[in-house]
């Protein structure tokens, strides 16, 4: 009731106003409301032109050879941190291989592989504090790899053992890990997006110290879930990184097709939130702009968009072709010029932290590891039929009891069709 | 070249070794052709892309747009079409579901044909305000002055073997429950030509949905003429006098070899009838063969409870009361979200069917 009432009274408020703007001369007042902007009789002040705008530029730091282009843009981090960082991108991308390997041998259904935009994944999970809470897209893995998740649990998500920590009920690379604060992957796109400010929100609320980073597409950013997400983290101020991975390609759709405006950091001035553009292929520039979003997300205890530039050098996944779709010769430019991981490594043998030897004997020791997590993850037994049932709720209510039963009967009545043997 | 193209991808889409669907191994059988005349050998992908194509060519309003579409889509179901139609016809819109049903409602209303295509119905849900609130009533509260009658959507469904909680589901339960618009769901290649082109001409919104294991796993003769198959009319599949066998979808293929399995290991005569249409469902077909053999067993692939089946239940012994023999036997999915690993046991296979005609028979 006295909602509606404010709400008439606003309501004539606007209207005094206008009758205000058009009758002044009859004594009143011809200033603009109390809340929102001046007026103008100047249609081109008023006027939100496409020419006026240049595309916002791209923040780097290194070259594509891997050269520290300004010394004052030096994020001054420890040797052994950056050798990390090249270490974790050459596990991903070997895990990568192999596992795209084992998808076509047949030893697993599905695999997406993170092939050209590795630097997003380090440079920006070495900016954040370890318990800041990751909501994943499904393209993300490096993050988790730099928070300690071993290529052993990688390799047993993607095969489904029973030593998936979701019991094998979710398609390869839906990883997710309490331990290293990170959700569980759903594949539907966008949907995490929303919920990042609803946690950070409660973050805030608890006085804690943290904050929420959100990665998804420019495919993604085009849902109806994105525009909710910003539009909520912005107005309740929530504490969360908007970290866009902006690949050029929605499986087969190019981002001329998904949006018309200039990416999607200028997006942030829409929704009243800070916003960069970095260098999706530059470690050490995704690294700077994470941290200084991380610095006024916790300090302001308000969202940021950060969208990084990279390209998706594969395919969307084991189920395309992109050659049916991308042009090759594109791939083959970023793969030359581009490549984060050769930019990486560039940059630590300009600083003589790294060599041919060293780099044989990471590849070497890594592939033997991949090896022989993939040849033990396929020995293993699939998780326990009990599993089928469990987490549907906290506890499974009664009916849930007793279809349990009923397959436990049919698969004890008719045992040749059911492939109970490779269940734990 | 393009044949061999979509079979790429689709086999790299779900695996190398397709279909690894069941323990039991059942495969599509190629039925004899719904009309006379000229055939050819068509999978259901591609008698899916014929009856898009012959609706592109006979008028000239028609669309087609989706995520991925202009490429062929990632089934490969629009291959081809924006090379003949031009990109003003067959295009990708932004990814978003909701804003390609909302679209798709204006340009049906404006008089256009709307034939809109959702990646996987696992992700229609954003769609589902535009479903429920707008495309379902948007005749009722404009009594018919306006209305979106040319709105198609397909969508592929189902089970495939390892698409896990967000590529396997079955949605047609939620559908079902929305008075306005149509849902369909074709069993094969050429009921899904003669289905697919009914539900693009009729007059109402319709939801078609597309068993995607059998997009490369049914092929079978398909005729080439432009035809259509009655919406709202079930069909009966085989003639029998014990079990009335009710399913729709990809499960038919299942509800076969369990109806053969009952003949040859219990000698039960099974009737096995494809309801094709899921709303508004074709009661008469279902009431007067039950009536008949006193016995029903349903089954669909989405969860058992309130599930379509349980509609089809209610309606039967309601109809039927007097002629039972048995208590009606739900065939469906468990009370869980689709469990990658668990598939074999979640779904409604043969011997889970052939089990429930068991019990109805022997009760």
């Amino acid at each position: 009731m006295a909602a509606g009432a404010a709400r008439l009274v606003g309501r004539l408020g606007l209207l005094v106003g206008r009758r205000a703007r058009n009758y002044g001369r009859m004594g009143y007042s011809d200033s603009a409301p109390s809340r929102g902007p001046e007026y103008t009789t100047d249609l081109a002040e008023a006027t939100v032109s496409l020419t006026s705008k240049q595309p916002l530029p791209v923040y780097r730091v290194l070259s594509a050879g891997g050269e520290m282009l300004d010394p004052s843009q030096d994020p001054g981090l420890p040797g052994e941190t950056v050798v990390r960082m090249y270490e974790k991108m050459v596990g991903l991308c070997q895990v990568d291989q192999q596992l795209y390997k084992a998808q076509r041998m047949g030893l697993i259904s599905f695999y997406m592989t993170s092939y050209g935009e590795e630097a997003t994944h380090f440079g920006s999970a070495a900016a954040l504090h370890e318990k800041d809470m990751v909501y994943a897209q499904y393209r993300e893995p490096g993050v988790l790899l730099w928070r300690g998740f071993s290529l052993d649990q990688m390799v047993d998500q993607c095969f489904n053992n029973r030593h998936d920590l979701a019991h094998g009920r979710q398609m390869p690379v839906h990883y997710g890990s309490p331990e290293h604060y990170f959700q569980f992957i759903s594949s539907p796109l966008a949907t995490q997006m929303p919920q990042a400010p609803g946690y950070a929100h409660g973050l805030k609320q608890a006085g804690s110290d943290n904050c929420v980073i959100v990665y998804f597409g420019d495919g993604a950013a085009q849902e109806g879930d994105a525009h909710a997400a910003m539009n909520f983290a912005a107005t309740l101020k929530c504490p969360v990184i908007f970290f866009c991975r902006n690949n050029g390609y929605a499986i087969s759709t190019p981002v001329e097709e998904n949006y018309k405006g200039d990416g999607l950091a200028q997006r942030a001035l829409g929704y009243g939130m800070e916003g960069y553009r970095v260098d999706g292929n530059d470690v050490l520039a995704v690294y700077n702009v994470t941290k200084k979003a991380r610095e006024l997300v916790v300090d302001e205890g308000a969202p940021v968009l950060i969208e990084a530039m990279t390209y998706r050098l594969g395919s969307h996944s084991t189920s395309d072709d992109q050659t049916g779709y991308q042009d090759m010769s594109e791939v083959k430019d970023w793969r030359e010029r581009y490549f984060p991981r050769d930019r990486l490594r560039g940059y630590l043998q300009s600083q003589g932290l790294w060599d041919q030897e060293k780099e044989d004997e990471l590849v070497s020791v890594t592939n033997e590891t991949i090896r022989s997590a993939i040849k033990r993850a396929r020995a293993e037994k699939k998780p326990s039929l009990e599993h089928m049932f469990t987490d549907v709720y906290d506890v499974p209510p009664l009916r849930l009891r007793r279809q349990k039963e009923e397959v436990q009967a049919m698969v004890a009545k008719y045992p040749e069709h059911f492939p109970t043997a490779s269940h734990e | 070249m393009a044949g061999r193209l979509a079979r790429s991808l689709l086999q790299r889409r779900f695996g190398q070794r397709l279909p690894v669907r069941l323990a039991s191994g059942e495969a599509y059988v190629p039925e004899k052709p719904p009309v006379e005349g000229k055939t050819e050998n068509m999978k259901l992908v591609h008698a899916i892309n014929n009856a898009l194509d012959i609706a592109m060519e006979t008028d000239s309003t028609a669309a087609i747009f989706g995520e991925d579409v202009g490429f062929g889509g990632v089934f490969r179901c629009s291959a081809n079409l924006r090379d003949k139609y031009g990109s003003n016809r067959v295009f990708n819109t932004p990814l978003s579901e909701q804003g390609i049903v909302g679209f798709g409602i204006g340009l049906a209303t404006q008089g256009s044909t709307a034939i809109a295509e959702i990646q996987f119905a696992d992700y229609i849900h954003p769609a589902f305000d535009q479903v429920v609130n707008e495309a379902a009533k948007y005749r009722y509260r404009s009594a018919s002055h306006y209305h979106c009658g040319p709105l198609t959507v397909r969508a592929p469904y189902g089970a495939v073997g390892h698409g896990g909680h967000y590529h396997s589901q079955s949605v047609e339960g939620f559908y079902a429950h929305v008075p306005g618009i149509k849902v369909v769901i074709p069993r094969g290649p050429s009921q899904a030509k003669g289905l697919l082109l009914a539900s693009i001409r009729d007059q109402n919104p319709v939801f078609f949905f597309e068993p995607k294991w059998l997009y490369q796993a049914a092929a079978e003769e398909v005729p080439v003429a432009d035809y259509e198959l009655p919406l709202s009319k079930a069909e009966i599949l085989q003639s029998g006098s014990d079990v009335t066998v009710l399913g729709y979808g990809s499960q038919i293929q299942i509800l076969r070899q369990a109806c053969e399995m009952a003949q040859s290991e219990l000698g039960v005569s099974c009737e096995l009838i494809d309801l094709r249409t899921i709303l508004p469902w074709d009661e008469d077909t279902v009431i007067q063969s039950v009536c008949k053999t006193g016995r029903l067993v349903v089954s669909h692939e989405a969860p058992l409870t309130a599930g379509f089946g349980a509609e089809l239940a209610a309606t039967v012994q309601a109809e039927c009361f007097n002629h039972l023999e048995a208590p009606i036997q739900r065939v469906c999915g468990w009370d869980t979200p689709f469990p990658l690993i668990f598939e074999p046991f979640y779904i409604p296979n043969k011997v889970r069917c052939f089990d429930a005609i068991r019990t109805v028979v022997d009760y």
